[in-house]
């Protein structure tokens, strides 16, 4: 029973992983950028949710669609201002221009919160539900199931639509996409776009469950870079089955092992599927160089 | 129909268009010939906004293209099958097909050229749920000029059709390409198979280092003694 807890725990909490990492992974399929300040937008997005709590007295579910809509446009700002500009200069500068985004984005929330570990309280965050004798968080519950919903619409998105079709062959081969019409640049906002809103959603789940500090970005997007490259680089829904894996790896060898060697662990699988498919486990491209990196 | 007057191209400090010009008639199938690296892929790239020259001009129907983006020349009408076709490989046929008709001029006739193109190519229509990176090579040349006839094109550019095709499955595309020209479509043929090319060609300029060697009517082409010597090994 007690590997079954531990295991619907561990999809539960891979959920988050896959949101955060799915956002992620859009914008390295088809911006082809390795977006450092990910987590920091993540930041942001618990930071505005603890903002419209403690200023609103909005719970963080109802902010989330407030929050979603900001960093889409934060994501349109920074592909505009940021990434646009650098597009065809050496992946160092990308690389270096994303850091350096981060460390600004984490001073500036140091300096506006202070380095204080800020939290929201809510009626259900304690709250269990129990199914067949197995208790489940209510808070991780409905994040899963807003994941799921994600995955479902997201899915839907890409394969039925002209706009999500664009997205797909953007990432799948730029110069034809090019010469069958698409905007490419377009689509590069786009897909930024998204892949910020994606991060803001998932932040708003994150928020009755952890504390914000101005430095939380750096842990996660760590884990979403494992899920990235274990699921396949720009393959979306890779990303979602590595996050589920990423959890579930995570909370049993928090269990069979020690916590304090979870991160040993996934880092030891991480390395693994580097050395023997680095392609990713659910890559069908050619990972790292369909990325062009 | 479109004009190409004087361009150079240059990739960074190397030039590889001179001074090129060159006109595609409408209703024809032009050819541009040349052996690898002289300029033919550069030329069509110029002209479907990939690369940008440094001077000279690009004119379609008489508007100016030289520096409009892909997309917008697309929606002009101005469609390029690129070499290798370069196709969605993890997508279905049926979606390379769809996305050819990405532009706004062509949705509204999605269902009629889906249609078009399963009636030219059969083959396209009994594989339409398969993934294009699973098809034949020859497969994947209709599909690619199938993804070009979906945008409704006023000038279909096609690059090495017969690159790594068996000779006979050339002569088939070929004729598909003089049916399509009789539903009214221009066609530059951009090839390094110079005798199949000229057969269905009305005209052909040769493309040596950059710069027109040739031109002329394709069917005193094929009699021209450098040509020949240089290309038919005559």
């Amino acid at each position: 029973m007690m590997i079954l807890q531990t295991l619907i725990s561990g999809i539960l909490l891979g959920g988050i992983y896959a949101l955060i990492s799915m956002g992620l992974n859009m914008i390295l399929g088809v911006v082809r950028i390795i977006n450092f300040a990910h987590g920091e937008f993540l930041m942001i997005a618990m930071y505005l949710s603890y903002i419209f709590y403690a200023w609103g007295g909005m719970d963080p579910y109802v902010s989330a669609i407030f929050i979603v809509i900001i960093l889409f446009v934060l994501g349109l700002i920074t592909q505009k201002g940021l990434i646009e500009p650098i597009l065809d200069k050496p992946a160092s500068t990308k690389i270096f221009a994303t850091l350096g985004l981060s460390i600004v984005l984490q001073n500036l929330a140091l300096m506006i919160f202070d380095a204080n570990y800020l939290s929201v309280t809510t009626p259900y965050q304690s709250s269990v539900v129990n199914l067949l004798g197995i208790a489940i968080s209510v808070p991780r519950l409905v994040s899963f199931g807003v994941v799921i919903a994600i995955v479902i619409l997201l899915y839907l998105f890409l394969q039925k639509t002209m706009v999500g079709r664009a997205i797909r062959a953007v990432s799948m081969q730029r110069q034809a996409a090019y010469l069958v019409g698409v905007n490419v640049k377009r689509i590069y906002l786009l897909a930024f776009g998204i892949g910020t809103a994606l991060v803001g959603l998932a932040g708003s789940m994150l928020m009755p469950i952890y504390s914000v500090y101005p430095t939380l970005g750096a842990s996660f997007v760590l884990i979403a870079f494992v899920v990235v490259v274990l699921g396949g680089m720009g393959n979306m829904f890779g990303a979602f089955y590595g996050g589920l894996m990423i959890g579930v790896i995570e909370s049993l060898a928090g269990v069979i092992f020690s916590p304090g060697l979870k991160e040993v662990i996934y880092f030891i699988i991480f390395i693994l599927v580097l050395l023997i498919k680095p392609t990713g486990i659910f890559s069908k491209g050619k990972g790292s160089e369909a990325v062009g990196l | 129909m479109l004009k190409i007057e004087q361009i150079n191209l240059s990739y960074g400090e190397i030039q590889v268009l001179w001074d090129m010009s060159l006109q595609i008639p409408e209703g024809q199938i032009v050819a541009l010939l040349g052996a690898n690296s002289a300029g033919k892929s550069s030329t069509i790239n110029a002209i479907s906004g990939i690369e940008k020259i440094s001077s000279g001009r690009i004119t379609f129907q008489g508007k100016d293209i030289s520096k409009m983006a892909p997309h917008e020349i697309v929606e002009l009408g101005v469609i390029q099958v690129p070499e290798g076709r370069k196709l969605f490989n993890f997508m279905t046929i049926e979606e390379n097909l769809l996305l050819g008709a990405y532009s706004k001029h062509a949705r509204k006739d999605i269902k009629k050229n889906i249609r078009r193109v399963y009636d030219m190519f059969p083959i396209l229509e009994e594989r339409k749920d398969q993934l294009a990176g699973d098809m034949s090579g020859g497969q994947q040349q209709m599909c690619a000029i199938g993804r070009g006839l979906m945008s409704n094109p006023k000038l279909l550019i096609i690059d090495e059709l017969s690159l790594g095709l068996a000779p006979i499955l050339v002569q088939e595309l070929l004729r598909t390409l003089t049916t399509i020209k009789d539903e009214g479509i221009t066609i530059m043929l951009v090839e390094q198979n110079v005798k199949q090319s000229l057969a269905i060609s009305n005209y052909a300029y040769v493309l040596e280092n950059g710069r027109v060697a040739i031109q002329g009517d394709a069917a005193q082409l094929t009699e021209d003694p450098h040509l020949k010597k240089a290309y038919l090994g005559m």
